[in-house]
């Protein structure tokens, strides 16, 4: 199962800290996840129709909207980061 | 050897404790940059609500103390960020780097911050004394600081 996490105003507006769900056919990077999230509309449609505004992990490690996506990974989506 | 500690946790810290942590059982060290960061006041703040992603951010705070190690030389470092809600004054993040000499601990500390302001996924949110309470924005001038020292490597 694909995991999803959103975080800080992403999982606000989104009403939802994540999801878990089978890697949904024809998705193969994480370009096409953005699409499928978009797709649903909505707070979905706003957020994901700006990815200048949103990084991504997967796995826990920083990643490009060209990085290929698995079942069984857990993708991250999150603002631009502000700790230290 | 040098050795990195590296916590994310809501409790305080000791910045003399931890920094005694570094020093026992070497005799090599000549001596400890150390940073910590407080939550600043003015425009009303009255708190700041830190969240993080478990487990990614230990592994980057680990690399980044591990790639100051290597760049650095240093003996040892330290790295520990608070998360929760802190108030006005309290402290929010520490960051210790032994070494033999003076440049190596104070660059070394320079770089931990840089770094870890940009890429370990922290995020702080203002709360305003009128209830009001917003998601910081990055800045660009974080950015630009963490660039001068090219890429991370390990």
């Amino acid at each position: 199962m694909l995991r999803i996490l959103y975080f800080a105003w992403l999982r606000d507006q989104l009403g939802c800290p994540g999801e878990t769900l089978p890697l949904p056919q024809g998705v193969r990077s994480v370009q096409d996840l953005i699409d499928r999230l978009r797709a649903r509309g909505g707070a979905y449609g706003e957020i994901f129709a700006r990815p200048e505004l949103i990084r991504v992990a997967v796995n826990h490690s920083f990643a490009t909207v060209d990085a290929p996506v698995a079942a069984n990974d857990e993708i991250a989506f999150f603002p631009p980061v502000t700790g230290g | 050897m040098s050795c990195v500690t590296v916590r994310v946790q809501a409790d305080t810290f000791d910045a003399t404790h931890e920094t005694a942590l570094l020093l026992r059982r070497r005799d090599d060290v000549g001596g400890v940059g150390a940073f910590t960061g407080i939550v600043r006041g003015g425009g009303g703040l009255v708190a700041l609500e830190l969240e993080h992603y478990p487990g990614m951010t230990e592994s980057m705070m680990r690399q980044i103390a591990e790639s100051a190690c290597t760049r650095f030389g240093l003996t040892g470092c330290t790295v520990i960020h608070r998360v929760g809600r802190l108030e006005v004054g309290m402290p929010i993040v520490l960051v210790l780097c032994a070494a033999a000499h003076r440049k190596a601990a104070l660059e070394g500390t320079e770089f931990m911050m840089d770094w870890l302001k940009t890429s370990a996924p922290f995020w702080k949110r203002e709360e305003f004394s009128n209830g009001r309470s917003e998601w910081v924005q990055p800045r660009a001038q974080d950015d630009a600081a963490t660039a001068r020292w090219g890429t991370l490597g390990t």
